[in-house]
């Protein structure tokens, strides 16, 4: 695959503190990456370092194969960027900051306008000053800027913050209509739980640490996070034959049986659970959950 | 080049939208229409040229308001912009740190000179539909005062440029900035004066008396506009400028010198600056 940013041992310090320590990482074209973190937790330098805004103390950043610090200007034509919490000038209309960003990336006048109904930036908003704009218009106009000269890397720093669900889903829309054309797409978030379904693949940091990388898949199979199992019997004094197989059952009063159990014995206990169905009333099996992953992620690093 | 100037026009429209433009203009006309018919009282009809008056007037005005206007416009122009969060996106795009400060200094620039021009050139159409007479000279040395002026404009704006690149706050860099303003236009002169009163008579070398005057702009502003022709008379600043051996292009050389190396330092700095 076409490898659009590439970071190898990159590491940041400011005086003694280090917000981003050592990491390596490849983003390539037609793929949607996530980039969970804590608030703080060095995402949003990561993104600084692949915009040349900052430079690493340590390490190597390229991107479209040039430094973006040091190199070609001309990069950054085909480079998006949404801030997070972005903001504008609020005298200008968001017809005037759109035809100023256009200017300066060299894109024709009328293709960038084409973007405000793309984005769903209603027209009677459009020569309205960005002083009387909403939080979801302000982050639609920021969206359309980004968008500007169809980039190859879009780096969008908490873009579904403070936006509405419907807007959430026309966005993501968006996302998976530019990932089919080979646009690289990184999205930050704190939160693992609205990107289910949306990205190819996961990196979550820590500290400045990239402790995880790959698809939600790959992570939960490295994870080998617990199923919590719950069973209700049908009569309260039975002890099942099962219910003694090497695993922690716990009892509460109303004879609800539950216990966690590792992936690989999760199919053969059900198979035996249900072997025998007149001893059970009810069964719930919980799967993890995403946040369960984040947290899962979080501690390891945390012991390790 | 066209990235400058697209800065430069950004910085217009704005000044136009959030009033700059509008209230630098009238500011400077309401009190140089003021000055004119007011410092023409005094004089009376004593036969000096009221242009040669207004342009001693306005010289003056010139000299506590312009570099004032410059530096509120200016000490703002990038601690702020990093400060609201819109440097962050700006830098992004495909624009070197240089053009950002070029452009924005362009752009305030035109602001200070279209507000001057007009503010200025208000008086002296006053002075003109009163059915005054004005020489060609006067009308020389009128434009060389609003061009002075201007310039005069530009070296400030250059040092709000580097307060601004240099202060980690809005406030600060304000701070800053109204600190210079008052050393330059107030506290300077008083400390010079103070020193030729303390010298008691003793005659200063005419070099060191030019390099005092040197290094302040606001001086080399007023050696430029009073030194010399009708104005000198009655400004008595012809006294200073004779005694000190400086030219016109001197002066001039000098304050471009006071506007380019306050902006180098302002880039150099902001290129350096991290996000």
């Amino acid at each position: 695959m076409n490898e659009t940013v590439k970071m190898a041992g990159v590491s940041k310090r400011y005086g003694n503190a280090t917000v981003v320590r050592d990491v390596s990482l490849g983003l390539h074209a037609g793929e949607t990456i996530a980039l969970v973190g804590h608030n703080g937790a060095g995402k949003t330098t990561l993104i600084k370092l692949m915009l040349g805004l900052i430079r690493p103390t340590d390490g190597l950043v390229r991107v479209l194969g040039e430094n973006p610090a040091t190199g070609d200007f001309v990069v950054r034509q085909r480079l998006g960027y949404l801030p997070e919490s972005v903001s504008f000038n609020m005298a200008l209309s968001g017809r005037e900051t759109l035809r100023f960003y256009a200017r300066l990336k060299r894109v024709d006048i009328a293709a960038a306008e084409e973007l405000f109904e793309r984005v769903g930036l209603a027209a009677e908003a459009v020569d309205r000053p960005v002083r009387t704009y909403s939080k979801g218009m302000r982050q639609r106009l920021g969206l359309a800027q980004a968008l500007l000269g169809t980039p190859r890397v879009l780096l969008l720093d908490e873009p579904t913050s403070g936006l509405d669900p419907a807007l959430r889903r026309s966005f993501y829309d968006l996302i998976t209509e530019l990932r089919g054309k080979g646009t690289t797409v990184l999205l930050s978030s704190h939160a693992l739980t609205e990107l289910e379904g949306r990205t190819d693949r996961v990196i979550i940091v820590n500290n400045g640490v990239a402790i995880a990388d790959g698809t939600l898949d790959d992570l939960r199979r490295i994870a080998r996070l617990p199923t919590r199992i719950s069973v209700k019997l049908s009569q309260m004094d039975v002890a099942p034959r099962w219910a003694n197989g090497g695993m922690k059952w716990s009892r509460d009063e109303d004879g609800v049986l539950a216990a966690e159990v590792l992936p690989d014995r999760k199919l053969p206990l059900l198979h035996d659970i249900t072997a025998d169905a007149a001893l059970i009333s009810g069964l719930t099996i919980t799967e993890p959950t995403l946040d369960d992953l984040y947290a899962h992620f979080l501690r390891t690093q945390v012991t390790k | 080049m066209r990235n400058v100037l697209t800065i430069a026009g950004k910085e217009i429209q704005e000044g136009t939208r959030n009033r700059w433009v509008l209230a630098t203009t009238l500011l400077l006309a309401g009190l140089a229409l003021t000055l004119s018919f007011l410092g023409s009282a005094p004089t009376g009809n004593v036969g000096v040229n009221k242009l040669d008056v207004v342009i001693v007037s306005l010289s003056s005005l010139t000299i506590f308001l312009v570099p004032l206007i410059a530096l509120l416009l200016s000490h703002d122009a990038i601690v702020g912009e990093m400060e609201r969060g819109t440097m962050l996106l700006l830098l992004s795009y495909p624009i070197g740190r240089s053009e950002v400060v070029f452009g924005k200094f362009l752009g305030h620039l035109a602001i200070l000179a279209f507000a001057t021009l007009f503010g200025y050139g208000a008086a002296a159409a006053a002075i003109i539909a009163t059915g005054n007479e004005i020489g060609p000279g006067s009308w020389q040395a009128f434009a060389s005062m609003i061009a002075s002026s201007v310039l005069l404009g530009a070296v400030f704006a250059a040092i709000g440029y580097l307060t601004s690149a240099v202060a980690s706050e809005r406030t600060t860099a304000g701070g800053i900035a109204i600190g210079i303003w008052l050393f330059f236009v107030l506290i300077y002169d008083m400390a010079l004066l103070g020193a030729l009163v303390a010298a008691q008579g003793q005659a200063i070398p005419t070099g060191l008396l030019d390099l005092l005057l040197l290094a302040n702009p606001t001086d080399v502003y007023r050696l430029l506009n009073l030194g010399s022709g009708g104005a000198s008379a009655l400004s008595a600043m012809g006294g200073v400028a004779d005694h000190a051996g400086l030219s016109p292009p001197v002066l001039v050389a000098a304050l471009a010198l006071w506007t380019l190396a306050p902006l180098g330092f302002a880039t150099l700095i902001f290129s350096r600056r991290e996000l």
